[in-house]
Protein backbone atom coordinates (compact mmCIF):
# COMPACT_ATOMS: atom_id res chain seq x y z
CA UNK A 1 0.00 0.00 0.00
CA UNK A 2 1.33 3.41 -0.86
CA UNK A 3 1.83 6.04 1.80
CA UNK A 4 -0.15 8.71 -0.03
CA UNK A 5 -2.84 8.10 -2.64
CA UNK A 6 -4.69 10.70 -4.71
CA UNK A 7 -7.59 9.09 -6.60
CA UNK A 8 -9.49 11.06 -9.22
CA UNK A 9 -9.10 14.21 -7.11
CA UNK A 10 -10.73 17.42 -8.26
CA UNK A 11 -10.44 20.93 -6.88
CA UNK A 12 -12.80 23.65 -7.97
CA UNK A 13 -12.38 27.11 -6.49
CA UNK A 14 -15.39 29.36 -6.09
CA UNK A 15 -13.77 32.51 -7.42
CA UNK A 16 -14.87 35.87 -6.13
CA UNK A 17 -15.84 37.10 -9.60
CA UNK A 18 -18.53 34.42 -9.86
CA UNK A 19 -17.36 31.75 -12.32
CA UNK A 20 -15.92 28.72 -10.49
CA UNK A 21 -12.46 27.63 -11.58
CA UNK A 22 -11.46 23.97 -11.74
CA UNK A 23 -7.72 23.88 -11.07
CA UNK A 24 -7.31 20.10 -10.80
CA UNK A 25 -9.42 17.31 -12.29
CA UNK A 26 -8.93 13.54 -12.35
CA UNK A 27 -5.66 13.82 -10.47
CA UNK A 28 -4.03 10.49 -9.53
CA UNK A 29 -0.78 10.15 -7.63
CA UNK A 30 0.85 7.57 -5.36
CA UNK A 31 3.74 8.36 -3.06
CA UNK A 32 5.77 5.62 -1.44
CA UNK A 33 7.54 5.85 1.91
CA UNK A 34 11.09 7.13 1.57
CA UNK A 35 10.80 8.59 -1.91
CA UNK A 36 11.66 12.13 -2.96
CA UNK A 37 8.96 13.23 -5.37
CA UNK A 38 9.31 16.51 -7.24
CA UNK A 39 6.20 18.05 -8.72
CA UNK A 40 7.02 20.24 -11.71
CA UNK A 41 4.71 22.43 -13.70
CA UNK A 42 4.17 25.83 -15.23
CA UNK A 43 3.07 28.72 -13.05
CA UNK A 44 -0.59 28.48 -12.09
CA UNK A 45 -1.03 24.84 -13.12
CA UNK A 46 -2.09 23.76 -9.64
CA UNK A 47 1.02 22.54 -7.81
CA UNK A 48 0.28 24.49 -4.64
CA UNK A 49 -3.32 23.30 -4.85
CA UNK A 50 -2.14 19.68 -4.72
CA UNK A 51 0.17 20.35 -1.79
CA UNK A 52 -2.40 22.38 0.15
CA UNK A 53 -4.93 19.56 -0.19
CA UNK A 54 -2.47 16.97 1.07
CA UNK A 55 -1.46 19.28 3.92
CA UNK A 56 -5.14 19.54 4.84
CA UNK A 57 -5.38 23.31 4.26
CA UNK A 58 -7.85 22.87 1.38
CA UNK A 59 -10.49 20.19 0.87
CA UNK A 60 -10.84 18.40 -2.47
CA UNK A 61 -14.08 19.05 -4.35
CA UNK A 62 -14.13 15.44 -5.54
CA UNK A 63 -12.26 12.15 -5.43
CA UNK A 64 -10.40 10.69 -2.48
CA UNK A 65 -7.07 11.47 -0.89
CA UNK A 66 -5.59 9.16 1.71
CA UNK A 67 -2.48 8.93 3.90
CA UNK A 68 -1.78 5.36 5.07
CA UNK A 69 -5.25 4.48 3.82
CA UNK A 70 -6.98 7.10 5.95
CA UNK A 71 -8.74 10.03 4.30
CA UNK A 72 -7.14 13.44 4.95
CA UNK A 73 -9.45 15.58 7.09
CA UNK A 74 -7.21 18.50 8.04
CA UNK A 75 -3.65 19.42 8.95
CA UNK A 76 -1.83 16.97 11.19
CA UNK A 77 1.56 16.17 12.64
CA UNK A 78 2.10 13.27 10.21
CA UNK A 79 2.58 15.85 7.42
CA UNK A 80 5.21 18.52 8.00
CA UNK A 81 5.11 21.61 5.81
CA UNK A 82 7.91 23.95 4.75
CA UNK A 83 6.38 27.16 3.43
CA UNK A 84 7.74 29.24 0.59
CA UNK A 85 8.26 32.45 2.52
CA UNK A 86 9.65 33.03 6.01
CA UNK A 87 6.35 34.32 7.39
CA UNK A 88 5.48 31.04 9.09
CA UNK A 89 8.34 31.30 11.59
CA UNK A 90 7.38 32.73 14.97
CA UNK A 91 9.18 36.05 15.44
CA UNK A 92 8.78 35.87 19.20
CA UNK A 93 10.57 32.53 19.52
CA UNK A 94 14.28 31.90 19.03
CA UNK A 95 15.40 29.55 16.28
CA UNK A 96 15.73 26.78 18.84
CA UNK A 97 12.31 27.50 20.35
CA UNK A 98 10.75 27.49 16.87
CA UNK A 99 12.19 24.04 16.25
CA UNK A 100 11.12 22.83 19.70
CA UNK A 101 7.53 24.00 19.27
CA UNK A 102 6.20 20.76 17.74
CA UNK A 103 7.60 18.57 20.53
CA UNK A 104 6.41 21.13 23.05
CA UNK A 105 2.84 21.01 21.69
CA UNK A 106 2.87 17.22 21.97
CA UNK A 107 3.92 17.47 25.61
CA UNK A 108 7.52 16.29 25.48
CA UNK A 109 9.42 17.24 28.68
CA UNK A 110 11.58 20.36 28.41
CA UNK A 111 14.93 18.58 28.57
CA UNK A 112 14.00 16.10 25.85
CA UNK A 113 12.61 18.66 23.46
CA UNK A 114 15.65 20.81 23.95
CA UNK A 115 17.87 17.90 23.05
CA UNK A 116 15.67 17.10 20.07
CA UNK A 117 15.64 20.69 18.83
CA UNK A 118 19.41 20.91 19.19
CA UNK A 119 19.80 17.70 17.19
CA UNK A 120 17.82 19.10 14.26
CA UNK A 121 19.49 22.47 14.58
CA UNK A 122 22.86 20.84 14.01
CA UNK A 123 21.39 18.67 11.27
CA UNK A 124 20.62 21.83 9.27
CA UNK A 125 24.06 23.23 10.10
CA UNK A 126 23.02 26.01 12.47
CA UNK A 127 24.26 24.61 15.78
CA UNK A 128 25.63 28.03 16.82
CA UNK A 129 22.57 30.07 15.86
CA UNK A 130 19.92 28.55 18.14
CA UNK A 131 19.59 31.64 20.35
CA UNK A 132 18.86 34.05 17.52
CA UNK A 133 15.43 35.30 16.55
CA UNK A 134 14.16 34.73 12.99
CA UNK A 135 14.60 38.42 12.14
CA UNK A 136 18.29 38.06 12.97
CA UNK A 137 18.79 35.23 10.46
CA UNK A 138 19.36 35.33 6.70
CA UNK A 139 16.75 34.01 4.27
CA UNK A 140 18.66 30.78 3.77
CA UNK A 141 19.03 30.26 7.52
CA UNK A 142 15.31 30.89 7.99
CA UNK A 143 14.48 28.16 5.49
CA UNK A 144 16.83 25.78 7.32
CA UNK A 145 15.02 26.55 10.56
CA UNK A 146 11.71 25.81 8.84
CA UNK A 147 13.05 22.47 7.62
CA UNK A 148 14.40 21.63 11.08
CA UNK A 149 11.10 22.63 12.67
CA UNK A 150 9.15 20.34 10.37
CA UNK A 151 11.60 17.45 10.86
CA UNK A 152 11.70 17.79 14.66
CA UNK A 153 8.08 16.64 14.70
CA UNK A 154 9.12 13.45 12.93
CA UNK A 155 6.51 13.59 10.14
CA UNK A 156 5.87 10.71 7.72
CA UNK A 157 5.79 13.13 4.83
CA UNK A 158 7.57 16.42 4.30
CA UNK A 159 5.69 18.86 2.06
CA UNK A 160 7.76 21.64 0.54
CA UNK A 161 6.29 24.36 -1.70
CA UNK A 162 9.15 26.00 -3.59
CA UNK A 163 11.08 26.33 -0.32
CA UNK A 164 14.15 27.79 -2.03
CA UNK A 165 12.25 29.93 -4.54
CA UNK A 166 13.12 33.23 -2.90
CA UNK A 167 16.84 32.50 -2.41
CA UNK A 168 19.80 33.48 -4.55
CA UNK A 169 21.34 30.84 -6.83
CA UNK A 170 24.33 30.17 -4.59
CA UNK A 171 22.37 29.71 -1.37
CA UNK A 172 19.91 27.62 -3.32
CA UNK A 173 22.59 25.19 -4.49
CA UNK A 174 23.96 24.90 -0.97
CA UNK A 175 20.55 24.23 0.49
CA UNK A 176 19.74 21.64 -2.18
CA UNK A 177 22.88 19.75 -1.22
CA UNK A 178 21.98 20.08 2.47
CA UNK A 179 18.46 18.85 1.87
CA UNK A 180 19.74 15.87 -0.06
CA UNK A 181 22.13 15.01 2.77
CA UNK A 182 19.37 15.38 5.38
CA UNK A 183 16.97 13.29 3.32
CA UNK A 184 19.56 10.55 2.95
CA UNK A 185 19.87 10.54 6.75
CA UNK A 186 16.17 10.66 7.60
CA UNK A 187 14.57 9.02 4.54
CA UNK A 188 11.27 10.82 4.96
CA UNK A 189 8.86 10.79 2.07
CA UNK A 190 9.18 14.23 0.47
CA UNK A 191 6.77 16.01 -1.85
CA UNK A 192 8.75 18.91 -3.24
CA UNK A 193 7.26 21.56 -5.51
CA UNK A 194 9.40 23.54 -7.90
CA UNK A 195 9.31 25.00 -11.37
CA UNK A 196 13.07 24.67 -11.75
CA UNK A 197 14.02 21.56 -13.76
CA UNK A 198 17.61 21.68 -12.46
CA UNK A 199 16.39 21.57 -8.91
CA UNK A 200 14.05 18.67 -9.62
CA UNK A 201 16.72 16.55 -11.32
CA UNK A 202 19.21 17.34 -8.55
CA UNK A 203 16.88 16.22 -5.77
CA UNK A 204 14.22 13.80 -6.93
CA UNK A 205 13.91 10.07 -7.08
CA UNK A 206 10.81 10.66 -9.21
CA UNK A 207 9.60 13.70 -11.09
CA UNK A 208 5.96 14.34 -11.91
CA UNK A 209 5.23 16.86 -14.66
CA UNK A 210 1.83 18.54 -14.54
CA UNK A 211 -0.22 19.78 -17.45
CA UNK A 212 -1.06 23.44 -17.81
CA UNK A 213 -4.37 24.38 -16.16
CA UNK A 214 -7.32 24.50 -16.02
CA UNK A 215 -8.36 20.97 -15.00
CA UNK A 216 -4.73 19.93 -14.72
CA UNK A 217 -3.49 16.40 -14.09
CA UNK A 218 -0.15 14.64 -14.07
CA UNK A 219 1.15 14.42 -17.61
CA UNK A 220 3.99 12.01 -16.94
CA UNK A 221 6.09 10.61 -14.10
CA UNK A 222 9.79 9.96 -14.66
CA UNK A 223 12.04 7.82 -12.50
CA UNK A 224 15.31 9.56 -11.76
CA UNK A 225 17.83 6.81 -11.25
CA UNK A 226 20.94 8.88 -10.68
CA UNK A 227 23.85 8.09 -8.41
CA UNK A 228 24.82 10.91 -6.00
CA UNK A 229 27.90 11.75 -8.09
CA UNK A 230 25.70 12.14 -11.18
CA UNK A 231 23.53 14.79 -9.56
CA UNK A 232 25.48 17.67 -11.07
CA UNK A 233 24.92 19.57 -14.30
CA UNK A 234 28.22 18.42 -15.76
CA UNK A 235 27.09 14.78 -15.73
CA UNK A 236 25.84 13.36 -19.02
CA UNK A 237 23.23 11.25 -17.25
CA UNK A 238 21.94 14.36 -15.46
CA UNK A 239 21.54 16.15 -18.79
CA UNK A 240 19.72 13.18 -20.31
CA UNK A 241 17.07 13.35 -17.59
CA UNK A 242 17.02 17.13 -17.84
CA UNK A 243 16.27 16.98 -21.58
CA UNK A 244 13.44 14.49 -21.10
CA UNK A 245 11.78 16.64 -18.45
CA UNK A 246 12.40 19.77 -20.45
CA UNK A 247 10.69 18.28 -23.52
CA UNK A 248 7.65 17.30 -21.43
CA UNK A 249 7.45 20.70 -19.82
CA UNK A 250 8.05 22.95 -22.80
CA UNK A 251 4.84 21.81 -24.55
CA UNK A 252 2.94 22.84 -21.45
CA UNK A 253 4.70 26.19 -21.29
CA UNK A 254 3.66 26.87 -24.89
CA UNK A 255 0.12 25.77 -24.10
CA UNK A 256 -0.06 27.97 -21.01
CA UNK A 257 1.22 30.93 -23.01
CA UNK A 258 -1.40 30.33 -25.72
CA UNK A 259 -4.17 30.15 -23.12
CA UNK A 260 -3.04 33.40 -21.60
CA UNK A 261 -3.81 35.19 -24.88
CA UNK B 1 29.98 29.56 24.78
CA UNK B 2 32.99 31.63 25.87
CA UNK B 3 33.17 33.50 22.57
CA UNK B 4 29.45 34.14 22.77
CA UNK B 5 29.79 35.73 26.20
CA UNK B 6 32.71 37.83 25.00
CA UNK B 7 30.76 39.09 22.06
CA UNK B 8 27.71 39.80 24.19
CA UNK B 9 29.63 41.97 26.65
CA UNK B 10 30.41 44.99 24.41
CA UNK B 11 26.84 44.91 23.07
CA UNK B 12 25.50 45.10 26.62
CA UNK B 13 27.83 47.98 27.43
CA UNK B 14 26.78 49.97 24.39
CA UNK B 15 23.11 49.26 25.18
CA UNK B 16 23.67 50.67 28.66
CA UNK B 17 25.46 53.65 27.26
CA UNK B 18 22.62 54.48 24.88
CA UNK B 19 20.11 54.08 27.73
CA UNK B 20 22.13 56.52 29.84
CA UNK B 21 22.43 59.05 27.01
CA UNK B 22 18.69 58.75 26.46
CA UNK B 23 17.97 59.37 30.15
CA UNK B 24 20.35 62.34 30.21
CA UNK B 25 18.63 63.87 27.17
CA UNK B 26 15.23 63.44 28.78
CA UNK B 27 16.46 65.07 32.00
CA UNK B 28 17.96 67.97 30.04
CA UNK B 29 14.63 68.40 28.25
CA UNK B 30 12.76 68.59 31.54
CA UNK B 31 15.31 70.96 33.05
CA UNK B 32 14.96 73.35 30.10
CA UNK B 33 11.17 73.19 30.46
CA UNK B 34 11.42 74.34 34.09
CA UNK B 35 13.96 77.05 33.25
CA UNK B 36 11.71 78.42 30.49
CA UNK B 37 8.75 78.28 32.82
CA UNK B 38 10.68 80.22 35.44
CA UNK B 39 11.81 82.86 32.94
CA UNK B 40 8.32 83.27 31.52
CA UNK B 41 6.73 83.53 34.94
CA UNK B 42 9.21 85.93 36.56
CA UNK B 43 10.29 88.15 33.66
CA UNK B 44 7.52 87.90 31.07
CA UNK B 45 4.28 87.69 33.05
CA UNK B 46 5.29 88.74 36.54
CA UNK B 47 1.86 88.03 37.98
CA UNK B 48 0.67 85.97 40.93
CA UNK B 49 -1.66 84.19 38.51
CA UNK B 50 1.32 82.43 36.88
CA UNK B 51 3.57 81.20 39.72
CA UNK B 52 7.19 80.21 39.02
CA UNK B 53 8.24 76.56 39.46
CA UNK B 54 9.97 77.05 42.81
CA UNK B 55 6.86 78.52 44.40
CA UNK B 56 4.79 75.64 43.03
CA UNK B 57 7.36 73.24 44.42
CA UNK B 58 7.19 74.90 47.84
CA UNK B 59 3.40 74.71 47.81
CA UNK B 60 3.61 71.11 46.67
CA UNK B 61 5.83 70.25 49.62
CA UNK B 62 3.43 72.01 51.95
CA UNK B 63 0.47 70.07 50.57
CA UNK B 64 2.45 66.86 50.72
CA UNK B 65 3.30 67.55 54.39
CA UNK B 66 -0.32 67.90 55.46
CA UNK B 67 -1.12 64.70 53.56
CA UNK B 68 -3.82 66.14 51.31
CA UNK B 69 -1.75 65.93 48.12
CA UNK B 70 -0.93 62.28 48.58
CA UNK B 71 -4.59 61.58 49.37
CA UNK B 72 -5.78 63.26 46.20
CA UNK B 73 -3.12 61.64 44.04
CA UNK B 74 -3.72 58.17 45.39
CA UNK B 75 -7.49 58.52 45.10
CA UNK B 76 -7.26 59.54 41.42
CA UNK B 77 -4.63 56.95 40.66
CA UNK B 78 -6.64 54.23 42.40
CA UNK B 79 -9.70 55.06 40.30
CA UNK B 80 -7.65 55.02 37.10
CA UNK B 81 -6.01 51.71 37.93
CA UNK B 82 -9.27 50.01 38.90
CA UNK B 83 -11.16 51.23 35.82
CA UNK B 84 -8.21 50.64 33.54
CA UNK B 85 -7.74 47.08 34.80
CA UNK B 86 -11.42 46.23 34.36
CA UNK B 87 -11.59 47.91 30.94
CA UNK B 88 -8.40 46.27 29.70
CA UNK B 89 -9.41 42.81 30.89
CA UNK B 90 -12.83 43.04 29.20
CA UNK B 91 -11.29 44.67 26.12
CA UNK B 92 -8.71 41.91 25.62
CA UNK B 93 -11.30 39.13 25.94
CA UNK B 94 -13.85 40.81 23.66
CA UNK B 95 -11.09 41.86 21.24
CA UNK B 96 -9.88 38.28 20.86
CA UNK B 97 -13.41 37.03 20.22
CA UNK B 98 -13.97 39.80 17.68
CA UNK B 99 -10.69 39.15 15.93
CA UNK B 100 -10.99 35.38 15.80
CA UNK B 101 -14.69 34.68 15.30
CA UNK B 102 -16.18 36.30 12.21
CA UNK B 103 -19.88 35.94 13.18
CA UNK B 104 -19.16 37.49 16.57
CA UNK B 105 -17.52 40.38 14.78
CA UNK B 106 -20.66 41.08 12.82
CA UNK B 107 -22.87 40.90 15.90
CA UNK B 108 -20.65 43.00 18.15
CA UNK B 109 -19.45 45.54 15.61
CA UNK B 110 -22.50 47.84 15.98
CA UNK B 111 -21.79 48.06 19.71
CA UNK B 112 -18.14 48.94 19.35
CA UNK B 113 -18.58 51.14 16.30
CA UNK B 114 -21.44 53.09 17.87
CA UNK B 115 -20.30 53.38 21.46
CA UNK B 116 -16.72 54.33 20.78
CA UNK B 117 -17.91 57.63 19.35
CA UNK B 118 -19.66 58.56 22.59
CA UNK B 119 -16.83 59.96 24.71
CA UNK B 120 -16.65 59.06 28.37
CA UNK B 121 -16.87 62.73 29.31
CA UNK B 122 -20.30 62.84 27.69
CA UNK B 123 -21.36 59.96 29.91
CA UNK B 124 -20.36 61.62 33.20
CA UNK B 125 -23.87 62.87 33.83
CA UNK B 126 -25.42 59.48 33.22
CA UNK B 127 -22.75 57.76 35.29
CA UNK B 128 -23.45 60.02 38.25
CA UNK B 129 -27.19 59.44 37.98
CA UNK B 130 -26.66 55.67 37.76
CA UNK B 131 -23.82 55.14 40.19
CA UNK B 132 -23.85 58.23 42.37
CA UNK B 133 -20.95 60.52 43.21
CA UNK B 134 -18.77 57.75 44.76
CA UNK B 135 -16.07 55.50 43.38
CA UNK B 136 -18.19 53.35 41.09
CA UNK B 137 -19.13 56.15 38.70
CA UNK B 138 -15.44 57.04 38.15
CA UNK B 139 -14.36 53.46 37.75
CA UNK B 140 -17.20 52.90 35.30
CA UNK B 141 -16.13 55.89 33.20
CA UNK B 142 -12.47 54.86 33.10
CA UNK B 143 -13.40 51.28 32.23
CA UNK B 144 -15.71 52.61 29.52
CA UNK B 145 -13.07 54.82 27.95
CA UNK B 146 -10.50 51.99 28.09
CA UNK B 147 -12.51 49.08 26.82
CA UNK B 148 -13.18 50.19 23.23
CA UNK B 149 -9.62 51.22 22.48
CA UNK B 150 -8.32 47.91 23.80
CA UNK B 151 -11.01 45.97 21.89
CA UNK B 152 -10.20 47.60 18.58
CA UNK B 153 -6.43 47.20 18.94
CA UNK B 154 -6.66 43.61 20.15
CA UNK B 155 -9.03 42.64 17.34
CA UNK B 156 -6.74 44.29 14.80
CA UNK B 157 -3.80 42.36 16.23
CA UNK B 158 -5.61 39.04 16.03
CA UNK B 159 -6.92 39.72 12.53
CA UNK B 160 -3.47 40.68 11.27
CA UNK B 161 -1.90 37.33 12.14
CA UNK B 162 -0.33 35.75 9.14
CA UNK B 163 -2.19 32.72 7.78
CA UNK B 164 0.94 30.61 7.47
CA UNK B 165 1.73 31.04 11.18
CA UNK B 166 -1.62 29.47 11.99
CA UNK B 167 -1.20 26.74 9.37
CA UNK B 168 2.31 25.91 10.58
CA UNK B 169 1.03 25.45 14.14
CA UNK B 170 -1.77 23.17 12.96
CA UNK B 171 0.79 21.07 11.04
CA UNK B 172 2.82 20.82 14.22
CA UNK B 173 -0.23 19.32 15.89
CA UNK B 174 -1.60 22.34 17.78
CA UNK B 175 -5.06 21.97 19.29
CA UNK B 176 -7.39 25.00 19.36
CA UNK B 177 -6.36 26.08 22.88
CA UNK B 178 -2.69 25.56 22.01
CA UNK B 179 -3.12 27.66 18.87
CA UNK B 180 -4.48 30.44 21.07
CA UNK B 181 -1.73 30.27 23.69
CA UNK B 182 1.22 29.74 21.36
CA UNK B 183 0.28 31.79 18.30
CA UNK B 184 -2.68 34.17 18.68
CA UNK B 185 -1.78 35.49 22.12
CA UNK B 186 1.90 36.28 21.51
CA UNK B 187 1.24 37.64 18.01
CA UNK B 188 -1.40 40.04 19.33
CA UNK B 189 0.48 41.16 22.46
CA UNK B 190 2.18 44.24 20.97
CA UNK B 191 -1.16 45.42 19.61
CA UNK B 192 -2.83 44.88 22.98
CA UNK B 193 -0.10 46.87 24.76
CA UNK B 194 -0.35 49.68 22.23
CA UNK B 195 -4.11 49.85 22.79
CA UNK B 196 -3.62 49.94 26.55
CA UNK B 197 -1.06 52.72 26.20
CA UNK B 198 -3.50 54.92 24.30
CA UNK B 199 -6.29 54.01 26.73
CA UNK B 200 -4.11 55.01 29.69
CA UNK B 201 -3.69 58.49 28.22
CA UNK B 202 -7.45 58.74 27.76
CA UNK B 203 -8.01 57.64 31.35
CA UNK B 204 -6.24 60.76 32.62
CA UNK B 205 -8.54 63.02 30.61
CA UNK B 206 -11.57 61.16 31.81
CA UNK B 207 -10.68 61.07 35.50
CA UNK B 208 -10.02 64.80 35.69
CA UNK B 209 -13.23 65.63 33.87
CA UNK B 210 -15.24 63.30 36.11
CA UNK B 211 -13.68 64.61 39.31
CA UNK B 212 -14.16 68.21 38.22
CA UNK B 213 -17.86 67.62 37.86
CA UNK B 214 -18.68 65.14 40.56
CA UNK B 215 -16.32 64.03 43.31
CA UNK B 216 -15.37 64.59 46.93
CA UNK B 217 -11.66 64.08 46.39
CA UNK B 218 -9.02 63.45 43.74
CA UNK B 219 -6.86 65.71 41.59
CA UNK B 220 -9.84 66.96 39.58
CA UNK B 221 -11.64 67.97 42.75
CA UNK B 222 -8.45 69.68 43.96
CA UNK B 223 -8.39 71.70 40.72
CA UNK B 224 -12.02 72.67 41.13
CA UNK B 225 -11.68 73.75 44.76
CA UNK B 226 -8.54 75.74 43.98
CA UNK B 227 -10.44 77.60 41.27
CA UNK B 228 -13.24 78.46 43.72
CA UNK B 229 -10.77 79.97 46.20
CA UNK B 230 -8.36 81.34 43.59
CA UNK B 231 -5.50 79.18 44.88
CA UNK B 232 -3.43 79.37 41.71
CA UNK B 233 -0.43 77.64 43.28
CA UNK B 234 -2.61 74.65 44.17
CA UNK B 235 -3.86 74.46 40.58
CA UNK B 236 -0.30 74.26 39.33
CA UNK B 237 0.60 71.59 41.86
CA UNK B 238 -2.31 69.48 40.59
CA UNK B 239 -1.33 70.08 36.96
CA UNK B 240 2.27 69.07 37.58
CA UNK B 241 1.14 65.93 39.38
CA UNK B 242 -1.07 64.96 36.44
CA UNK B 243 1.73 65.50 33.98
CA UNK B 244 4.16 63.52 36.05
CA UNK B 245 1.78 60.60 36.62
CA UNK B 246 0.78 60.44 32.97
CA UNK B 247 4.37 60.60 31.84
CA UNK B 248 5.41 57.79 34.19
CA UNK B 249 2.51 55.56 33.13
CA UNK B 250 3.25 56.15 29.46
CA UNK B 251 6.94 55.42 29.93
CA UNK B 252 6.05 52.17 31.64
CA UNK B 253 3.97 51.08 28.67
CA UNK B 254 6.54 52.21 26.16
CA UNK B 255 9.16 50.22 27.95
CA UNK B 256 6.91 47.14 28.02
CA UNK B 257 6.06 47.44 24.32
CA UNK B 258 9.68 47.88 23.27
CA UNK B 259 10.69 44.99 25.46
CA UNK B 260 8.05 42.74 23.96
CA UNK B 261 8.45 44.05 20.44
CA UNK B 262 11.93 42.61 20.44
CA UNK B 263 10.45 39.17 21.05
CA UNK B 264 7.06 39.66 19.47
CA UNK B 265 6.06 40.78 16.00
CA UNK B 266 7.64 44.05 14.92
CA UNK B 267 4.95 46.70 15.10
CA UNK B 268 7.22 49.48 16.29
N1 LIG C 1 -8.12 30.38 -3.36
C1 LIG C 1 -8.26 30.38 -4.70
N2 LIG C 1 -9.38 30.87 -5.27
C2 LIG C 1 -9.53 30.87 -6.60
N3 LIG C 1 -8.65 30.40 -7.46
C3 LIG C 1 -7.51 29.89 -6.97
C4 LIG C 1 -7.25 29.86 -5.56
N4 LIG C 1 -6.05 29.30 -5.38
C5 LIG C 1 -5.57 29.01 -6.60
N5 LIG C 1 -6.44 29.35 -7.56
C6 LIG C 1 -6.26 29.15 -9.00
O1 LIG C 1 -5.94 27.79 -9.21
C7 LIG C 1 -4.89 27.68 -10.15
C8 LIG C 1 -3.74 26.89 -9.56
O2 LIG C 1 -3.17 27.65 -8.52
P1 LIG C 1 -1.89 27.14 -7.73
O3 LIG C 1 -1.59 28.14 -6.70
O4 LIG C 1 -2.12 25.75 -7.28
O5 LIG C 1 -0.78 27.19 -8.87
P2 LIG C 1 0.76 26.81 -8.81
O6 LIG C 1 0.99 25.69 -9.76
O7 LIG C 1 1.18 26.59 -7.41
O8 LIG C 1 1.43 28.11 -9.41
P3 LIG C 1 2.84 28.81 -9.03
O9 LIG C 1 3.92 28.00 -9.65
O10 LIG C 1 2.74 30.15 -9.68
O11 LIG C 1 2.92 28.88 -7.54
C9 LIG C 1 -4.50 29.09 -10.57
O12 LIG C 1 -5.07 29.35 -11.83
C10 LIG C 1 -5.11 29.96 -9.51
O13 LIG C 1 -5.55 31.15 -10.10
MG1 LIG D 1 2.42 27.69 -6.03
Amino acid sequence: MSLVAFRDVEKTYASRSGRPYTAIRGFDLDLAAGEFFCLLGTSGCGKTTVLNMLAGFEHPSGGTMTVRGRPVRGPGRDRGVVFQGNDSLYDWLTALENIALGPRLSGLPAAERRERANHYLSLVGLAQQGGKYPSELSGGMQQRIQIARALANDPDILLMDEPFGALDAQTRTTLQAELLRIWQATRNCVLFITHDIDEAVTLATRIGVMRAGPASTLKAVIDVDLAPEDRVRTSERFMAVYRRVHALLSDEVTLAALQAH
Amino acid sequence: MATLALRAAPAAVSAWRSTLTGAAATLAGFASLFVLWHLASVYLVGSALFPPPLRVLARGIELARDGSLLDNVSVSLGRILAGFAIGSACGVVIGFVLGAVAPARRVLEPYTEFLRFIPATALITVAVIWFGIGESSKIFLIAYTTVFIVIINTAAGVASINRNKVRAALCLGATRPQLFVHVLLPAATPYVLTGMRIAMANSFTTIVAAELVAANDGLGKMLWDARLFMLVDDIFVALICLGFLGFSADRLFRWAILRFARRFSPVM
